[in-house]
Protein backbone atom coordinates (compact mmCIF):
# COMPACT_ATOMS: atom_id res chain seq x y z
CA UNK A 1 0.00 0.00 0.00
CA UNK A 2 1.16 3.51 -0.77
CA UNK A 3 1.98 5.52 2.33
CA UNK A 4 -0.64 7.89 3.73
CA UNK A 5 0.25 11.51 4.46
CA UNK A 6 0.65 10.58 8.11
CA UNK A 7 2.97 7.68 7.30
CA UNK A 8 5.09 9.91 5.08
CA UNK A 9 5.36 12.35 7.98
CA UNK A 10 6.25 9.50 10.35
CA UNK A 11 8.98 8.24 8.03
CA UNK A 12 10.39 11.78 7.72
CA UNK A 13 10.48 12.02 11.51
CA UNK A 14 12.70 8.92 11.64
CA UNK A 15 15.41 11.11 10.07
CA UNK A 16 15.38 13.53 13.01
CA UNK A 17 18.29 13.40 15.43
CA UNK A 18 18.56 14.81 18.91
CA UNK A 19 19.76 18.40 18.76
CA UNK A 20 18.78 18.97 15.12
CA UNK A 21 17.64 22.34 13.82
CA UNK A 22 15.03 21.46 11.18
CA UNK A 23 13.12 23.42 8.55
CA UNK A 24 9.87 21.78 7.51
CA UNK A 25 8.14 22.89 4.33
CA UNK A 26 4.44 23.47 3.92
CA UNK A 27 2.15 20.40 3.75
CA UNK A 28 3.34 16.88 4.57
CA UNK A 29 6.74 18.03 5.92
CA UNK A 30 4.96 20.17 8.53
CA UNK A 31 3.08 17.08 9.76
CA UNK A 32 6.41 15.45 10.67
CA UNK A 33 6.56 17.76 13.70
CA UNK A 34 3.80 15.61 15.22
CA UNK A 35 6.09 12.56 15.25
CA UNK A 36 9.22 13.87 16.96
CA UNK A 37 10.17 10.90 19.20
CA UNK A 38 9.68 11.36 22.94
CA UNK A 39 12.79 12.55 24.70
CA UNK A 40 14.34 13.93 21.50
CA UNK A 41 14.96 17.64 21.18
CA UNK A 42 14.36 19.09 17.72
CA UNK A 43 14.15 22.83 17.10
CA UNK A 44 11.95 23.90 14.20
CA UNK A 45 13.03 26.82 12.05
CA UNK A 46 10.40 28.85 10.23
CA UNK A 47 11.99 31.00 7.54
CA UNK A 48 9.83 34.05 8.25
CA UNK A 49 11.98 34.58 11.33
CA UNK A 50 11.42 32.06 14.11
CA UNK A 51 13.60 29.35 15.56
CA UNK A 52 11.73 27.21 18.07
CA UNK A 53 8.28 26.97 16.56
CA UNK A 54 5.72 25.33 18.83
CA UNK A 55 2.29 23.84 18.27
CA UNK A 56 -0.79 25.68 17.08
CA UNK A 57 -2.15 28.11 19.68
CA UNK A 58 -5.27 27.65 21.77
CA UNK A 59 -8.03 29.92 20.56
CA UNK A 60 -7.29 32.50 23.25
CA UNK A 61 -3.54 32.40 22.52
CA UNK A 62 -3.83 33.37 18.83
CA UNK A 63 -1.44 36.21 18.01
CA UNK A 64 -1.50 37.81 14.55
CA UNK A 65 2.19 38.72 15.01
CA UNK A 66 3.23 35.09 15.42
CA UNK A 67 2.90 32.96 12.30
CA UNK A 68 4.90 30.34 10.45
CA UNK A 69 6.10 30.37 6.85
CA UNK A 70 2.75 28.90 5.79
CA UNK A 71 1.08 31.97 7.36
CA UNK A 72 -0.53 29.80 10.03
CA UNK A 73 -0.78 31.05 13.59
CA UNK A 74 1.70 29.22 15.83
CA UNK A 75 3.31 29.38 19.27
CA UNK A 76 6.92 29.39 20.43
CA UNK A 77 8.68 26.80 22.59
CA UNK A 78 10.90 27.77 25.52
CA UNK A 79 14.28 28.72 24.10
CA UNK A 80 12.81 30.14 20.90
CA UNK A 81 14.33 33.15 19.18
CA UNK A 82 13.05 35.72 16.71
CA UNK A 83 14.92 37.49 13.92
CA UNK A 84 14.61 39.18 10.54
CA UNK A 85 14.25 37.47 7.16
CA UNK A 86 17.85 38.35 6.29
CA UNK A 87 19.09 36.66 9.46
CA UNK A 88 16.81 33.70 8.81
CA UNK A 89 18.24 33.10 5.35
CA UNK A 90 21.77 33.65 6.61
CA UNK A 91 21.11 30.60 8.80
CA UNK A 92 19.73 28.68 5.84
CA UNK A 93 22.30 29.69 3.22
CA UNK A 94 25.11 29.43 5.71
CA UNK A 95 24.36 25.75 6.22
CA UNK A 96 23.39 26.04 9.87
CA UNK A 97 20.10 24.17 9.52
CA UNK A 98 20.69 20.44 10.01
CA UNK A 99 17.76 19.09 8.01
CA UNK A 100 15.37 20.54 5.46
CA UNK A 101 12.24 18.74 4.34
CA UNK A 102 10.19 20.01 1.42
CA UNK A 103 7.82 18.91 -1.31
CA UNK A 104 8.33 18.77 -5.08
CA UNK A 105 6.55 18.24 -8.40
CA UNK A 106 9.51 16.41 -9.95
CA UNK A 107 13.00 15.22 -8.99
CA UNK A 108 15.53 13.74 -11.37
CA UNK A 109 18.47 11.40 -10.90
CA UNK A 110 20.93 14.31 -11.32
CA UNK A 111 19.59 15.67 -8.03
CA UNK A 112 17.61 18.45 -9.73
CA UNK A 113 14.32 19.51 -8.21
CA UNK A 114 11.29 21.29 -9.71
CA UNK A 115 8.77 22.47 -7.15
CA UNK A 116 7.57 25.99 -7.78
CA UNK A 117 6.16 26.54 -11.22
CA UNK A 118 4.06 24.85 -13.86
CA UNK A 119 4.34 27.12 -16.91
CA UNK A 120 0.98 28.39 -18.11
CA UNK A 121 -0.78 26.98 -15.09
CA UNK A 122 0.32 27.62 -11.58
CA UNK A 123 2.28 30.79 -10.89
CA UNK A 124 2.79 31.32 -7.21
CA UNK A 125 6.51 31.72 -6.75
CA UNK A 126 9.31 29.88 -5.06
CA UNK A 127 9.05 31.51 -1.64
CA UNK A 128 12.03 30.27 0.34
CA UNK A 129 12.40 26.93 -1.46
CA UNK A 130 15.27 27.97 -3.75
CA UNK A 131 17.30 29.25 -0.83
CA UNK A 132 16.51 26.14 1.21
CA UNK A 133 17.62 23.69 -1.48
CA UNK A 134 20.73 25.73 -2.26
CA UNK A 135 21.71 26.18 1.37
CA UNK A 136 21.06 22.83 2.99
CA UNK A 137 23.33 19.83 2.80
CA UNK A 138 20.81 17.44 4.24
CA UNK A 139 17.51 17.64 2.37
CA UNK A 140 14.65 15.19 2.15
CA UNK A 141 12.11 15.71 -0.59
CA UNK A 142 8.65 14.31 0.11
CA UNK A 143 6.45 13.76 -2.91
CA UNK A 144 4.14 11.46 -4.79
CA UNK A 145 6.02 8.85 -6.80
CA UNK A 146 3.74 9.21 -9.82
CA UNK A 147 0.76 11.25 -10.99
CA UNK A 148 -2.79 9.95 -10.70
CA UNK A 149 -2.42 8.78 -14.30
CA UNK A 150 0.66 6.72 -13.44
CA UNK A 151 3.21 9.16 -14.86
CA UNK A 152 6.50 9.04 -13.01
CA UNK A 153 7.70 12.12 -11.15
CA UNK A 154 11.15 10.58 -10.61
CA UNK A 155 12.75 11.36 -13.90
CA UNK A 156 15.98 11.13 -15.85
CA UNK A 157 15.59 14.88 -16.39
CA UNK A 158 13.11 17.30 -14.86
CA UNK A 159 10.67 18.79 -17.39
CA UNK A 160 9.51 21.76 -15.27
CA UNK A 161 11.54 24.88 -14.39
CA UNK A 162 14.06 23.98 -11.69
CA UNK A 163 14.05 25.12 -8.09
CA UNK A 164 17.58 23.85 -7.61
CA UNK A 165 20.28 22.08 -9.56
CA UNK A 166 22.11 19.00 -8.32
CA UNK A 167 21.14 19.56 -4.70
CA UNK A 168 18.87 16.63 -3.81
CA UNK A 169 20.31 13.45 -2.35
CA UNK A 170 17.30 11.81 -0.68
CA UNK A 171 13.70 11.41 -1.82
CA UNK A 172 10.78 9.93 0.11
CA UNK A 173 7.70 9.12 -1.93
CA UNK A 174 4.45 7.39 -1.09
CA UNK A 175 6.09 4.20 -2.45
CA UNK A 176 9.79 4.33 -1.63
CA UNK A 177 12.78 5.93 0.00
CA UNK A 178 15.62 6.55 -2.44
CA UNK A 179 19.05 8.12 -2.38
CA UNK A 180 20.51 9.85 -5.42
CA UNK A 181 24.07 8.75 -6.08
CA UNK A 182 26.21 9.05 -9.19
CA UNK A 183 23.33 10.10 -11.43
CA UNK A 184 21.03 7.26 -10.35
CA UNK A 185 18.23 6.66 -7.91
CA UNK A 186 19.17 3.99 -5.38
CA UNK A 187 16.22 2.20 -3.80
CA UNK A 188 16.68 2.04 -0.02
CA UNK A 189 13.27 1.17 1.39
CA UNK A 190 9.84 0.40 0.05
CA UNK A 191 6.42 1.17 1.49
CA UNK A 192 4.85 -1.84 3.24
CA UNK A 193 3.28 -4.16 0.67
CA UNK A 194 4.71 -2.31 -2.35
CA UNK A 195 6.84 -4.45 -4.64
CA UNK A 196 10.18 -3.54 -6.11
CA UNK A 197 8.65 -4.14 -9.56
CA UNK A 198 5.90 -1.61 -8.95
CA UNK A 199 8.48 1.01 -7.90
CA UNK A 200 10.63 0.18 -10.92
CA UNK A 201 7.66 0.60 -13.28
CA UNK A 202 6.82 4.02 -11.85
CA UNK A 203 10.40 5.32 -11.83
CA UNK A 204 11.40 6.85 -15.14
CA UNK A 205 14.96 7.78 -14.11
CA UNK A 206 17.58 5.04 -13.75
CA UNK A 207 16.95 3.01 -10.61
CA UNK A 208 19.51 0.88 -8.84
CA UNK A 209 17.95 -1.97 -6.88
CA UNK A 210 20.16 -3.44 -4.15
CA UNK A 211 19.80 -7.15 -3.31
CA UNK A 212 17.86 -6.41 -0.19
CA UNK A 213 15.27 -3.61 -0.09
CA UNK A 214 13.57 -3.63 3.31
CA UNK A 215 10.02 -2.51 3.93
CA UNK A 216 9.62 0.67 5.97
CA UNK A 217 8.69 0.13 9.56
CA UNK A 218 6.69 2.50 11.71
CA UNK B 1 9.86 67.77 12.99
CA UNK B 2 13.00 69.12 14.51
CA UNK B 3 16.43 67.63 15.09
CA UNK B 4 16.12 63.88 15.38
CA UNK B 5 12.38 63.89 15.99
CA UNK B 6 11.00 61.69 13.21
CA UNK B 7 7.36 61.65 14.25
CA UNK B 8 4.80 62.93 11.75
CA UNK B 9 1.15 63.42 12.54
CA UNK B 10 -0.69 62.45 9.36
CA UNK B 11 -0.45 59.72 6.78
CA UNK B 12 -0.49 62.39 4.10
CA UNK B 13 2.68 63.85 5.57
CA UNK B 14 4.13 60.36 6.04
CA UNK B 15 4.06 59.73 2.29
CA UNK B 16 4.73 63.28 1.11
CA UNK B 17 6.94 63.14 -1.97
CA UNK B 18 5.77 59.74 -3.21
CA UNK B 19 5.19 60.13 -6.92
CA UNK B 20 4.15 58.06 -9.92
CA UNK B 21 6.67 55.50 -11.24
CA UNK B 22 8.71 55.37 -8.04
CA UNK B 23 10.12 52.21 -6.47
CA UNK B 24 8.77 51.29 -3.05
CA UNK B 25 10.21 48.63 -0.78
CA UNK B 26 7.66 47.22 1.63
CA UNK B 27 8.05 45.15 4.78
CA UNK B 28 5.78 42.31 5.83
CA UNK B 29 5.33 38.58 5.33
CA UNK B 30 1.89 37.63 4.08
CA UNK B 31 -0.36 39.95 6.07
CA UNK B 32 1.93 39.79 9.12
CA UNK B 33 3.78 42.99 9.94
CA UNK B 34 2.59 44.87 6.86
CA UNK B 35 2.35 48.67 6.83
CA UNK B 36 -1.38 48.41 6.32
CA UNK B 37 -2.27 52.08 6.76
CA UNK B 38 0.59 53.32 4.57
CA UNK B 39 -0.67 51.00 1.83
CA UNK B 40 -4.16 52.46 2.26
CA UNK B 41 -2.69 55.94 1.98
CA UNK B 42 -0.99 55.01 -1.32
CA UNK B 43 -4.37 53.81 -2.53
CA UNK B 44 -6.00 57.08 -1.45
CA UNK B 45 -3.27 59.14 -3.12
CA UNK B 46 -3.76 57.17 -6.32
CA UNK B 47 -0.03 56.99 -7.07
CA UNK B 48 0.44 54.95 -10.24
CA UNK B 49 3.12 53.03 -12.12
CA UNK B 50 4.78 51.83 -8.93
CA UNK B 51 7.46 49.18 -8.73
CA UNK B 52 7.01 47.42 -5.42
CA UNK B 53 9.42 45.02 -3.78
CA UNK B 54 7.79 42.96 -1.05
CA UNK B 55 7.87 39.28 -0.16
CA UNK B 56 4.18 38.94 -1.03
CA UNK B 57 1.56 41.02 -2.79
CA UNK B 58 -1.13 40.82 -0.12
CA UNK B 59 -4.34 38.94 -0.76
CA UNK B 60 -7.49 40.05 -2.54
CA UNK B 61 -8.68 43.27 -0.90
CA UNK B 62 -5.95 43.31 1.77
CA UNK B 63 -2.42 44.62 2.06
CA UNK B 64 -0.78 45.34 -1.29
CA UNK B 65 -3.76 43.60 -2.91
CA UNK B 66 -5.54 46.94 -2.42
CA UNK B 67 -3.19 48.63 -4.88
CA UNK B 68 -4.07 46.15 -7.61
CA UNK B 69 -7.69 47.27 -7.62
CA UNK B 70 -6.86 50.57 -9.31
CA UNK B 71 -3.87 49.12 -11.15
CA UNK B 72 -1.35 51.22 -9.23
CA UNK B 73 1.41 48.62 -9.43
CA UNK B 74 3.38 48.36 -12.68
CA UNK B 75 5.93 45.85 -11.45
CA UNK B 76 6.07 43.53 -8.48
CA UNK B 77 9.26 42.00 -7.09
CA UNK B 78 8.21 39.18 -4.76
CA UNK B 79 8.96 35.60 -3.76
CA UNK B 80 5.41 34.30 -3.43
CA UNK B 81 2.24 35.69 -4.96
CA UNK B 82 -0.35 32.96 -4.37
CA UNK B 83 -3.78 33.43 -2.79
CA UNK B 84 -4.46 36.53 -4.87
CA UNK B 85 -6.84 36.13 -7.81
CA UNK B 86 -6.60 39.74 -9.00
CA UNK B 87 -2.81 39.53 -8.98
CA UNK B 88 -2.87 36.37 -11.06
CA UNK B 89 -5.33 37.92 -13.54
CA UNK B 90 -3.23 41.07 -14.00
CA UNK B 91 -0.04 39.04 -14.31
CA UNK B 92 -1.54 36.67 -16.90
CA UNK B 93 -2.92 39.57 -18.96
CA UNK B 94 0.51 41.22 -18.96
CA UNK B 95 -0.69 44.40 -17.19
CA UNK B 96 1.50 43.59 -14.23
CA UNK B 97 5.16 42.73 -14.60
CA UNK B 98 6.42 40.24 -12.03
CA UNK B 99 9.97 39.44 -11.04
CA UNK B 100 9.86 36.32 -8.90
CA UNK B 101 12.80 36.46 -6.53
CA UNK B 102 13.79 33.79 -3.99
CA UNK B 103 12.85 34.86 -0.48
CA UNK B 104 16.36 34.82 0.96
CA UNK B 105 17.75 36.59 -2.09
CA UNK B 106 15.05 39.25 -1.77
CA UNK B 107 15.91 39.83 1.89
CA UNK B 108 19.61 40.02 1.07
CA UNK B 109 19.02 42.37 -1.89
CA UNK B 110 17.29 44.77 0.50
CA UNK B 111 19.96 44.33 3.15
CA UNK B 112 22.70 44.92 0.58
CA UNK B 113 20.87 47.98 -0.78
CA UNK B 114 20.81 49.52 2.67
CA UNK B 115 24.38 48.53 3.49
CA UNK B 116 26.10 49.97 0.41
CA UNK B 117 26.87 46.60 -1.16
CA UNK B 118 25.97 46.83 -4.87
CA UNK B 119 25.72 43.09 -5.50
CA UNK B 120 26.51 39.72 -3.95
CA UNK B 121 27.03 36.12 -5.03
CA UNK B 122 24.62 33.43 -3.92
CA UNK B 123 24.14 29.79 -4.87
CA UNK B 124 20.38 30.28 -4.65
CA UNK B 125 18.83 30.08 -8.11
CA UNK B 126 21.88 28.81 -9.97
CA UNK B 127 20.75 26.60 -12.87
CA UNK B 128 17.14 27.76 -12.52
CA UNK B 129 15.10 30.44 -14.35
CA UNK B 130 16.20 32.90 -11.63
CA UNK B 131 19.83 32.53 -12.70
CA UNK B 132 19.22 33.03 -16.42
CA UNK B 133 21.27 35.89 -17.86
CA UNK B 134 23.06 36.55 -14.59
CA UNK B 135 26.81 36.57 -14.13
CA UNK B 136 28.11 33.39 -12.52
CA UNK B 137 31.27 32.53 -10.71
CA UNK B 138 32.75 29.43 -9.12
CA UNK B 139 34.03 29.55 -5.54
CA UNK B 140 35.47 26.37 -4.02
CA UNK B 141 33.99 24.30 -6.82
CA UNK B 142 30.46 25.61 -6.38
CA UNK B 143 28.48 27.80 -8.77
CA UNK B 144 27.08 31.14 -7.64
CA UNK B 145 25.08 33.85 -9.38
CA UNK B 146 25.51 37.58 -8.99
CA UNK B 147 22.45 39.30 -7.56
CA UNK B 148 22.17 43.07 -7.46
CA UNK B 149 21.09 45.10 -4.46
CA UNK B 150 17.68 46.75 -4.25
CA UNK B 151 17.04 50.33 -3.27
CA UNK B 152 13.77 52.19 -3.05
CA UNK B 153 12.74 55.81 -3.50
CA UNK B 154 10.57 55.00 -0.51
CA UNK B 155 10.43 52.22 2.05
CA UNK B 156 7.21 51.54 3.92
CA UNK B 157 7.32 49.38 7.01
CA UNK B 158 5.62 48.43 10.25
CA UNK B 159 7.26 48.18 13.66
CA UNK B 160 5.91 47.62 17.14
CA UNK B 161 7.44 50.47 19.14
CA UNK B 162 9.43 53.53 18.22
CA UNK B 163 10.89 56.36 20.19
CA UNK B 164 10.69 59.85 18.74
CA UNK B 165 14.17 59.42 17.22
CA UNK B 166 12.94 56.49 15.15
CA UNK B 167 14.73 53.78 17.11
CA UNK B 168 12.63 50.68 16.55
CA UNK B 169 11.51 47.46 18.15
CA UNK B 170 9.60 44.81 16.26
CA UNK B 171 7.29 42.19 17.69
CA UNK B 172 7.59 38.43 17.11
CA UNK B 173 7.43 37.34 13.46
CA UNK B 174 6.07 40.75 12.41
CA UNK B 175 9.74 41.72 12.13
CA UNK B 176 10.38 39.67 8.94
CA UNK B 177 11.41 41.97 6.03
CA UNK B 178 10.75 45.23 7.86
CA UNK B 179 14.27 46.05 9.12
CA UNK B 180 15.94 45.46 5.72
CA UNK B 181 13.18 47.27 3.83
CA UNK B 182 13.70 50.34 6.03
CA UNK B 183 17.45 50.41 5.45
CA UNK B 184 16.97 50.25 1.67
CA UNK B 185 14.69 53.28 1.28
CA UNK B 186 15.83 56.80 0.40
CA UNK B 187 12.87 57.96 2.44
CA UNK B 188 11.84 55.34 4.98
CA UNK B 189 8.47 55.58 6.63
CA UNK B 190 7.52 53.39 9.56
CA UNK B 191 4.11 53.04 11.16
CA UNK B 192 4.07 51.79 14.73
CA UNK B 193 1.70 50.72 17.47
CA UNK B 194 3.32 52.83 20.14
CA UNK B 195 5.59 55.86 20.29
CA UNK B 196 7.59 56.38 23.46
CA UNK B 197 9.76 59.22 24.65
CA UNK B 198 13.46 59.22 23.89
CA UNK B 199 15.35 57.31 26.57
CA UNK B 200 12.54 54.89 27.30
CA UNK B 201 13.84 52.13 25.03
CA UNK B 202 16.79 50.20 26.38
CA UNK B 203 19.56 50.85 23.80
CA UNK B 204 20.54 47.17 24.06
CA UNK B 205 17.08 46.13 22.95
CA UNK B 206 16.64 48.37 19.93
CA UNK B 207 16.30 46.17 16.84
CA UNK B 208 16.94 48.93 14.30
CA UNK B 209 18.61 52.27 15.03
CA UNK B 210 16.78 55.44 14.07
CA UNK B 211 19.51 56.48 11.65
CA UNK B 212 17.73 54.42 8.98
CA UNK B 213 14.32 55.96 9.66
CA UNK B 214 13.01 59.22 8.20
CA UNK B 215 9.42 59.33 9.36
CA UNK B 216 7.46 57.61 12.10
CA UNK B 217 3.70 57.62 12.39
CA UNK B 218 1.41 56.17 15.04
CA UNK B 219 -1.23 53.84 13.58
CA UNK B 220 -3.99 51.48 14.56
CA UNK B 221 -3.89 48.07 12.97
CA UNK B 222 -6.42 45.44 11.91
CA UNK B 223 -3.71 42.72 11.91
CA UNK B 224 -5.62 40.34 9.67
CA UNK B 225 -4.71 36.66 9.92
CA UNK B 226 -4.40 34.60 6.74
CA UNK B 227 -4.54 31.13 8.28
CA UNK B 228 -6.06 31.07 11.73
CA UNK B 229 -5.01 27.64 12.98
CA UNK B 230 -5.75 26.58 16.55
CA UNK B 231 -5.56 23.43 18.63
CA UNK B 232 -8.24 22.40 21.07
CA UNK B 233 -7.47 22.38 24.76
Amino acid sequence: MALTREQLAQRVAQEFQDGFYVNLGIGIPTLAANYIPNGMQVMLQSENGLLGMGQFPLDEEVDADLINAGKQTVTMVDGASLFSSAESFAMIRGGHVDLTVLGAFEVDCQGNIASYMIPGKLIKGMGGAMDLVAGADNIIVTMMHASKHGQSKLLSECTLPLTGKGCIKRVLTDLALMDIEGGKFVLRERAPGVSVEEIQTLTEGELVIPDHVPEMTF
Amino acid sequence: MAGFDKVVSSYEEALDGLEDNMTVIAGGFGLCGIPENLIKEIKRKGTKGLTIASNNAGVDGKGLGLLLEDKQIKKMIASYVGENALFEAQMMSGELEVELTPQGTLAEKMRAGGAGIPAFYTATGYGTPVGEGKETRVFDGRHYILEEALKGDFAIAKAWKADRFGNLMFRKTARNFNPMAITAGKISVVEVEEIVEVGELDPDEIHLPGIYVNRVILGTFAKDIEQRTVRSA
